[in-house]
């Protein structure tokens, strides 16, 4: 891959993520999230992570984004109303971050590092080679994934359910008498 | 194989406009998707420095995040759902009942 690809994805990247922040609509901010999500697959597939590239388009890009606009949707939630923040408070926000990213840069990839590191074997990426770690050194954190994705299925379904309102009740009680007489 | 400084520093850049999103936006379905931003970030970092390292680890790891978001975000739009049953707003400014 040559490296102006490189640096075109990574400008994608830090373009929608900084329209996540900036957009006023939350829909245009889903969007701008889907685009860098999608810039950092193909750099997951160009770093020959393929299989977990491809996890990212489905199970991100795909199916927790659809989560995220169906909630935008049934909350109706389109339209910004308020404006957000103080501008003070917001140039602070942004000073602090570009602050954290200096010091993320010289701690994680410091200019004077001259490290020659050996690449990535042959089957390197492959869904061989990911299952082979997965099913063997990490089998029981894999299984207690399941059990953790079964707990947010059952906590999830619970947090959303509509509790039953009590003047409800009574109408549909009422409604439902007449019925039962009619049924004898 | 395009030099470790370049991913390391557009993960960290990423990851600092995820931080920066938390703090100055106040729609709580916003702060949600930069806290995603933060998760992506990290797993750039960790996918970079795997195949560098010629170490499956890495993409296991990623793995295992993506399967964590997944169930943190579908517990975490339950409870934004049920706040705005109960309050009519997702407005962070607005959840004042445990401030002192």
């Amino acid at each position: 891959m040559p490296p102006f690809l490189y640096i075109f994805l990574g400008a994608l990247a830090i373009v929608s993520a900084l329209g996540v922040v900036i957009q006023r609509n939350p829909i245009h901010s889903l969007l701008s999230l889907i685009g860098t999500l999608l810039t950092v697959a193909l750099l997951f597939i160009a770093e020959d992570a393929v299989v977990v590239g491809l996890l990212q388009i489905i199970v991100y890009a795909g199916a927790i984004m659809v989560l995220f606009l169906f909630v935008i949707w049934l909350l109706n939630l389109q339209t910004e109303s308020r404006p957000t923040g103080h501008l003070f408070l917001k140039f602070i926000g942004w000073l602090g971050a570009a602050a954290l990213a200096t010091e993320l840069f010289f701690i994680l990839a410091p200019p004077h590092l001259q490290v020659q590191f050996a690449g990535a074997p042959a089957g390197y990426g492959s869904m061989e080679s990911l299952a082979q770690k997965l099913f063997t050194d990490y089998l029981v954190a894999f299984e207690v994934t399941s059990f953790l994705l079964l707990a947010a299925i059952v906590g999830a379904v619970a947090l959303a359910r509509r509790l039953p309102a009590p003047a409800a009740d009574a109408v549909s009680a009422a409604e439902s008498v007449p019925a039962m007489e009619q049924m004898r | 194989m395009i030099p470790l400084t370049y991913m390391m520093s557009l993960s960290a850049i990423l990851f600092s406009i995820g931080v920066a999103g938390v703090i100055i936006r106040r729609n709580i379905l916003v702060m949600f998707m930069s806290i995603e931003l933060m998760l992506n970030a990290v797993n750039l970092a960790f996918i970079s420095l795997g195949s560098r390292l010629g170490s499956m680890d890495g993409q296991v790891i990623v793995f295992f995040v993506m399967t964590v978001a997944a169930a943190e975000a579908a517990v975490g739009l339950g409870i934004i759902l049920s706040i705005f049953r109960s309050r009519g707003t997702i407005h962070a400014d607005e959840m004042t009942l445990m401030r002192w």
